[in-house]
Parts: C-alpha cells; sequence; structure tokens
C-alpha cells in the first residue's frame, strides 16, 4: 500500500480552507443517522465528542476512568500556545508554523503544521467562551507569557495548571451534551480490540472494568483519542493507566503505526529516588532561567552540595554551549545530563539497571545572591513548595537535583490530513496519532493539538468520509466480528488468568522500563538497540510464562488484569520503537542517535537519507514489521541544521 | 537521601463487590522508604500480598501529581491523610512515624457507593455536573477572546473555585455527606465570570436538585470540606451559590 497522505497543494495559506470547501458535507438532517464511536475523553476526545454532537451526529464516547475530568491532559502545566498577536510583538499563523516545524526538526508535513497554526487562534475563543479562567491583564484582556525559545509571547496559561482548566472546558462541553442526549457516555470500559468489518473500523470491543463484562460498540466511525505511550519506560510523567492499548490493537488490524522512536524526554523532573517509585513529577522548564546545573567533578564526591568548592563543581551544560548556557533545547539538556550521569558523577540515590546515582544539581544559590530570596520565591515559589513536598529537602537551602524523564511521545498511529488512518473509518486525535510535531514538539504545543483536532478538524473531516459512505445498517452485537472480537479478547484474558507464574505485572513494566530508557531514551546506538530487541523478546517470552494475577477471575474488577492487558501489549510496543529507532540511522529531534553525530558531538540530521515518515505494518508478534515510507517535501521553508554553541 | 525506613501496621477495609459486606483486615509492612508517596507504599504492601497469593487492595489513582482527582480515602478518620492542602498521592511516607497504626477507609457517603477495598464511584459528580454546570456554547459561535473583557480579581476568583479536581474529600469530611463545596465551586467559577451569566440562575437551581436527586446531604455549615480539600477551596463558594439559589427562586423566578 502506498501511503496517501491525501495533503492539499497550491499555497499554504489557504489550503484548509480550501480543502474545508471541498469536503463532502452531511446534511443537518442525516447526521442524527450516523453514529461516531470516540475513544477516550481527554482534550481530543472530549472536544471532538462534544463538536460532532454539536453538529448533530449520534456520539459514544468512552473512558476507563469515572469520569473523563481524570484525563491526563489535565496535568498539563504551562500552557497553550494561538498565533493570536495580542501583544503586538509581530506573531503570525506563518511564524507559529514555522516554529513549529523546525521545533520538530523538520520531521512534520507542512499542510498539517500550517492547519494547526491556523486554528489555534480559534482555540482560544472557544475556551474563553467555555468559562476558561486564563490569566488576564488588570484590563480584563488575556495575559500571554513567551514558551520554551520563540521569540514572541503567544503562550496562553491558567497558572499553573492550563491542561486542567482547558479538559474542564472540554468537559463541560461534553457534558453538556450528555445533559441533552447528544453523546452517550460510558466509563470505566476498557477499549480492549477493534471491529473491522469488510476492512472498515466499525467499532470496539470493550470490558468493563467493574464487572468484567465484555460488550462491543459499534457505529459508522471509530475516533482514537488515546493518548501517548510514554508508560513504556514504566517511570514517566504520564498517569499511571496510560497506556497504548487500543492503538496497537488497532494496529494489529492493519493500522499503521508511524515514528514509535519520537520520543520527548523532558529535562527538568524530581529524580529517581529508589527502586520503589512509581512515577516522575515534572518541574517547569522555567527553573533553567535561574537555576544553575552542575555536578561535583570528583566521582564519588561525599560532601553535601553547598560544601563543594566552586572549583570543583563542573558547570557542564555553560561549559560546553557558552551562547546558550543552561538554556540550550530540551533534549541536548537531557542528553548531557544522561551522559554525566553515565560516567559516573550523578548526585542522589543509586538506582536503575547499573545501580547508578541518576541525577545532577539545578542550583539557586547563585540567583539568589544576586536578586534576593524573595524575588527567587515570587518567581519560583509554588514550584519550590512543590519540590519541598515530594522530597523533604528545600531548594532555598541545598540545590534541586533533577534528572530528565518521559513526558510526551511525537509518534503515534498514521493518520492523512484528514485524520484518518490507512485503515478506512478509524480516526486517529490529539497525542495518538503522529501528525503534526515532527521529531520534537515545542512547549504549549500538545494542549494546542489535542483541540485543535478535537474542536476544528475531526469534526469536519470526518463528515467526508460518512457522507461518501452514506447511512449504512447498524453492526449488531450478533454480527459475527463482534462475536469474533469478543472471542480474541476472552482468549487473551483467559490465557493472561491461567498463567499462574511468579512474577508481579509490574515487575515486567519495569524491566521494561528501564531497558528502554536505557538504550531507547535520551541516547540510542546500532548495538543498543539490536540488543533491546533481542531482551525485550525474551522478556515477553517470560511474561507469557511467568506473569502472576490475581485475583484468578476476569468477570469481576481485576486491576492486575487491566494492568497485564496493558503491560502485555507495551512489551510488543516496546520492540517496534526499537526497531523504527534502529531504522532511522540519523539524529532528529528528540532521536539522539550515537552513529550521526557532528564531530563537536551534537545531532546530525540527514535529510537525504530520512526526510521521511516511517509507517510500520504489523505482520505478527514474532514477524518483523513491513517499513513503509511517506517522503516529506518542503516547499515553503528552508531546512537548517541547529546549533546551541 | 539515605534510605530512613519505618514499619507499619495496616488495617484496611476490604470489601469484594458492590453489593457485598466489608471488614477491616491487618497487615504488617517493614522496612518504608520515608520518601515513598503513600500510594507507592500501598505498591509495595500489594506486592507482598501478590507473593502471599491474596488479592491485592483496590484503590483510585491516576496522575500521582495531585490533579486528576482519582485518588482519595480515609486515613486515621482524615480524608487524604493528615497534611493539609494534599491529595493522598502527594502524601510522603516521611510524615509518619514508625510503629504508627494506620486505619484505611473508603469515602462513606450514599451517593458514593463503595466498589471493592478503598474505591468508591463518584459517577454522581457527573450527574451534578451534567445538570447545567457549563455555558451553552457550540464551536464556531465564539466571539473573539478578547473582545469580553475579564477583569484581572474575576478571573483569578474564578480560577480559585474552577481549581476542584472533584475527589470528592469534601463529601467524606462531611457529617451529612453533603456535596455542598463541590456544587458550589462549579457553579461559583461559572458565575464568576461574563460568560456564565446568561445561565446562571437556571444553572444553580439545576445544579442543586441535581445535587439532592443522588442523594447527597445539605450542608449544616461545620466547615470541615474546606479543611479537608486538597485544593483549598474556601467555603465562601457555598455561601455565594446559596444567595444565588434563594435568587433564583425567589427573584428571578426559575
Amino acid at each position: 500500500m502506498t501511503l496517501q497522505s491525501n495533503c492539499p497543494t497550491g499555497p499554504l495559506e489557504t489550503r484548509w480552507t480550501r480543502h474545508k470547501g471541498n469536503i463532502k458535507l452531511v446534511g443537518p438532517i442525516n447526521k442524527r443517522k450516523f453514529h461516531v464511536v470516540v475513544v477516550g475523553t481527554g482534550l481530543a476526545g472530549a472536544s471532538a465528542a462534544a463538536t460532532m454532537a454539536e453538529l448533530g451526529y449520534k456520539v459514544t464516547a468512552i473512558t476507563f476512568h469515572d469520569s473523563p475530568r481524570r484525563a491526563h491532559s489535565v496535568a498539563a502545566q504551562g500552557g497553550i500556545n494561538a498565533a493570536k498577536n495580542y501583544q503586538n510583538d509581530g506573531d503570525s499563523t506563518y511564524r507559529l508554523f514555522y516554529d513549529t516545524i523546525k521545533g520538530g526538526d523538520y520531521r512534520s508535513r507542512e499542510s498539517n503544521t500550517y492547519r494547526l497554526a491556523e486554528v489555534s487562534a480559534n482555540i482560544i475563543d472557544q475556551a474563553a467562551a467555555q468559562g476558561v479562567p486564563f490569566a488576564r491583564e488588570y484590563g480584563g484582556t488575556l495575559a500571554n507569557r513567551t514558551f520554551g525559545g520563540v521569540l514572541v509571547s503567544r503562550t496562553f496559561y491558567a497558572r499553573g495548571q492550563t491542561g486542567q482548566q482547558l479538559l474542564y472546558g472540554a468537559y463541560s462541553s461534553l457534558m453538556r451534551q450528555v445533559d441533552t442526549g447528544g453523546v452517550n457516555l460510558l466509563t470505566y470500559k476498557d477499549v480492549l480490540d477493534l471491529v473491522v468489518v469488510d476492512g472498515e473500523a466499525r467499532g470496539v470491543v470493550v470490558r468493563d472494568l467493574k464487572n468484567g463484562k465484555l460488550d462491543t460498540v459499534t457505529g459508522d466511525a471509530v475516533v482514537l483519542c488515546t493518548g501517548g505511550y510514554s508508560n513504556v519506560f514504566f517511570l514517566s510523567t504520564n498517569a499511571m493507566k496510560c497506556n497504548v492499548t487500543a492503538g496497537w490493537r488497532a494496529h494489529k488490524h492493519g493500522a499503521y503505526m508511524a515514528n514509535p522512536c519520537y520520543t520527548q524526554i523532558h529535562p527538568t523532573c524530581i529524580p529517581v529516588h529508589g527502586d520503589k517509585q512509581s512515577k516522575l513529577t515534572l518541574m517547569s522548564e522555567s527553573l533553567r532561567n535561574d537555576g544553575r546545573v552542575w555536578i561535583p567533578r570528583k566521582e564519588g564526591e561525599s560532601r553535601p552540595a553547598n560544601q563543594v568548592p566552586d572549583a570543583e563543581r563542573y558547570y557542564y551544560l555553560e561549559e560546553k554551549y557558552p551562547t546558550f548556557g543552561n538554556m540550550v533545547p530540551r533534549d541536548v539538556a537531557s542528553r548531557n545530563a544522561k551522559y554525566v550521569c553515565d560516567d559516573g558523577l550523578g548526585v542522589g540515590a543509586k538506582t536503575g539497571l547499573d545501580q547508578r546515582a541518576r541525577g545532577v544539581y539545578l542550583d539557586f544559590r547563585d540567583a539568589i545572591a544576586r536578586d534576593g530570596k524573595d524575588a527567587i520565591e515570587a518567581r519560583y515559589g509554588n514550584l519550590f513548595h512543590m519540590y519541598d513536598k515530594i522530597t523533604g529537602e528545600s531548594p532555598y537551602d541545598v540545590p534541586m537535583r533533577i534528572y530528565p524523564a518521559p513526558h510526551y511521545t511525537m509518534g503515534g498511529l498514521w493518520v492523512d490530513y484528514n485524520l484518518m488512518s490507512n485503515l478506512p473509518g478509524l480516526f486517529v486525535c490529539g497525542e495518538a496519532n503522529f501528525s503534526d510535531h515532527g521529531a520534537n514538539r515545542l512547549g504549549a504545543s500538545a494542549l494546542m493539538q489535542g483541540l485543535a483536532d478535537g474542536y476544528f478538524v475531526l469534526p469536519y473531516t470526518i463528515g467526508g468520509y460518512l457522507a461518501k459512505k452514506g447511512p449504512r445498517a447498524a453492526i449488531g452485537a450478533d454480527h459475527q466480528e463482534c462475536r469474533a472480537g469478543i472471542e480474541r479478547v476472552t482468549t487473551v484474558t483467559d490465557k493472561l488468568l491461567s498463567i499462574n507464574g511468579k512474577r508481579s505485572v509490574d515487575s515486567f513494566h519495569r524491566a521494561l522500563g528501564l531497558k528502554m530508557l536505557d538504550k531507547v531514551g535520551m541516547s540510542r546506538s546500532e548495538a543498543g538497540l539490536k540488543e533491546t530487541i533481542s531482551y525485550i523478546q525474551e522478556l515477553r517470552q517470560e511474561f507469557w510464562e511467568n506473569v502472576k494475577i490475581l485475583p484468578k477471575s476476569g468477570d469481576a474488577m481485576n486491576v492486575e488484569l487491566e494492568k497485564a492487558h496493558r503491560v502485555a501489549d507495551f512489551l510488543e510496543f516496546g520492540e517496534l520503537m526499537a526497531r523504527d529507532a534502529l531504522a532511522r540511522g540519523e539524529s532528529c529531534g528528540g532521536h539522539f542517535r550515537e552513529e550521526s553525530q557532528t564531530p563537536e558531538g551534537e545531532a546530525l540530521r540527514d535529510d537525504e537519507n530520512y526526510s521521511h515518515v516511517s509507517a510500520w505494518e504489523f505482520n505478527g508478534v514474532d514477524s518483523e514489521p513491513t517499513h513503509h515510507k511517506e517522503a516529506l517535501e518542503f516547499e515553503f521553508v528552508k531546512l537548517t541544521q541547529r546549533s546551541y554553541k | 537521601m539515605s534510605e530512613a525506613t519505618i514499619n507499619l501496621t495496616l488495617e484496611v477495609w476490604r470489601q469484594d463487590t458492590a453489593g457485598s459486606g466489608g471488614k477491616f483486615e491487618t497487615f504488617k509492612l517493614d522496612g518504608v522508604s520515608t520518601s515513598l508517596s503513600f500510594l507507592e507504599m500501598l505498591d509495595m504492601l500489594n506486592e507482598q500480598l501478590l507473593e502471599e497469593g491474596k488479592r491485592p487492595i483496590t484503590f483510585e489513582h491516576d496522575c500521582r501529581e495531585g490533579i486528576c482527582g482519582s485518588c482519595g480515602f480515609m486515613i486515621n478518620g482524615q480524608a487524604h491523610g493528615p497534611e493539609r492542602g494534599t491529595t493522598v498521592c502527594q502524601l510522603h511516607m516521611r510524615k509518619f512515624k514508625s510503629g504508627q497504626t494506620l486505619v484505611l477507609e473508603p469515602w462513606r457517603a450514599r451517593a458514593f457507593p463503595v466498589m471493592q477495598d478503598l474505591m468508591v464511584d463518584r459517577r454522581s459528580f457527573d450527574v451534578i455536573q451534567a445538570a447545567g454546570g457549563y455555558n451553552s456554547t457550540n464551536v464556531g459561535n465564539a466571539p473573539d477572546a478578547n473582545a469580553v473583557l475579564v477583569g484581572r480579581e474575576a478571573a483569578t476568583e474564578a480560577f480559585d473555585a474552577a481549581t476542584c479536581i472533584g475527589c470528592g474529600a469534601c463529601v467524606a469530611a462531611c457529617k451529612n455527606a453533603s456535596a455542598q463545596l463541590f456544587t458550589s465551586a462549579k457553579i461559583g467559577h461559572l458565575a464568576m465570570l461574563p460568560q456564565g451569566q446568561p445561565e446562571r440562575y437556571k444553572r444553580v437551581v439545576r445544579m442543586y436538585d441535581a445535587m439532592d436527586e443522588q442523594g447527597f446531604g445539605n450542608c449544616s455549615w461545620t466547615q470541615d470540606c474546606e479543611a479537608a480539600c486538597p485544593k483549598e477551596i474556601s467555603v465562601k463558594w457555598i455561601a455565594k451559590a446559596k444567595k444565588d439559589f434563594l435568587k433564583a427562586r425567589t427573584i428571578v423566578g426559575v
């Protein structure tokens, strides 16, 4: 199959408008004849479900939480970009587009990225109308701040809880549709398989988490808004239940997985404190504005940080990158932290596969001496408080310890310009698709993309597909594909429950995560990736022979079983990530290949050989996947190499 | 950073299903690192239970950074435990002493039926939210965001109410199992903003009615809700919403 991106051609500025004008419409009276199944109720899912219901489609929205408000979009702190140019600082749709495509290291489509920038302004209008309490100036207009290496102030925010407030906005629109009967909301339902009829996605198989009952939900199209896969690393900033299951099981039905090796590792997180840790916490990147990153020059330094004299401190970012210093981009900061800790110079608890200290100091001593404690408290008081709460140490008195943590995944199911995967009828929105961020995502762009897809893109583009198909006979629960779907899930569930081994689900997940972070994390090499593929294959085999799940019953609430389904998929997906990283012989964005670097040791992109999207076709768990390539062509931007020296 | 550890006795409510009865079971857990969060301590206990061939303890959780509102249970009679303004996932074991006995119990409220162990069903909150907890605005209708001015103070205050994470601690802490703080915070957030005005009075009546229908009790102003709230939401929102409710009934005539 050749991949058709279905991107419009012609002038970039009018592509989306012209495309919308050409989409076949479903008449207002006919919309109620179409039923769309939306999986996931985070920013992308809630906004898509609410908006399609507003248009008149029949919508079922499914979440495994007790309420849509729990989705992990809730945890995004920083803000949301929009090309409003409210600050009169020369921002424009083109600038946001350019920053996004450059930030993504030229590994996304121009058409998609431009559209994202174009609809960004509408998101802010919609959110304000919903009652999202954005930060305001005294005169009542919206406030902005600057974010992550761009030259304009275009980030809108609601204190440090922008994701929460935007999610509650989308959630309120969703609940309005629940109220008026436009959306049927299903809670506590885990989507474990897809129903495909005659090559088209027509529904999903769900497991009721309260009683284990399996059922199918069918319609005219399926929209996956199921988030990212950072939890393949076990320890990440994602919520504990974030998973790749719905996407992976769609992949097994033929949907291609694109660029799975593109992950974002955030440099400023609280380090791992020990082997019982379950989750990592992000500290805002703004801390690097005033904090200085260092480690002791001496391996095994035993003095407390404050007693290490200046001459014995290695300010490695300032020394290696005199121009940008502590403000180098996320991937450079992350990678260098890994390298110094690999060399045994890290600080804090010894953890991980090699039992090394994985932490570096982020020190505010000089900033406090320069600006005073009050000024630093005004800037970072809430973050210092949060750090103190988690670690029991006050950053006013001792340096913070930080270490990078997996945070966001740019890869995901392959979609065309209409956000439809190569499996007809299967649409994918938000972090779950691969589309707009290329090999690296700019700060404050995740919320923008989730809501752009849900409010302003999918509700239009899905209409084109539905109009073309026309109303079809409903797929009943007794349809052979529904019965087959339930049987597939039953088989996997029964198999998992019958193993009765010795190791907990979490112990497998932790083992996978440690390996992934070490070899498919901040820095990847051919040897390391090959080793990882064999390691995962062995671990997967052991999982299916030795996992222990209690209780042994699938027809009741069973938290260990829920986790087992997810970890089983991560154990397959992790291998594909390593394969994708192996196939991409260049360094780009968040993906650093040790074989592809400049003489100074910086990332070296290879546009000649790798200016493409890698889309993987599933051929069976133990068979090699087929590698498809979608060439990326750049008509409007000139490709440049990054330099931060 | 060196690992201090403590030993604990845990008395945990065990209940298999929604309809079944339950009882307390006692567990000993030794060598708990004080850097662990409370939920990581429970993960550790669950690993121990798995090894012993027992069903692990079920508790709700997800983000583990205090924002999703999934987690929450009573620790020695206090919702989310002893630390003020903190969800149980952000509570750390250094707040406890070795040898302590901790009693863990689910939220107790008619409108929050226990599903298993420490996990309750809080869908009644969604029912309240669906009863008008929104501005009726379709995508495509919105004016430019700066066309409607919102004073900085009003926006800040609206945010204070909107920060409620819907965890249910206010209900659990209340002797009447009232959802007044949750419901009033949602009402107050939209009532503070110009965009929320058209439906202001209809909203407060509908949401209050839904709250009663779901089986929550009423408010007798003991303010335990505010003390238990991990986001420290003020009881002033209850006063404001009640004022709106009276106005809606008596003057506006909803």
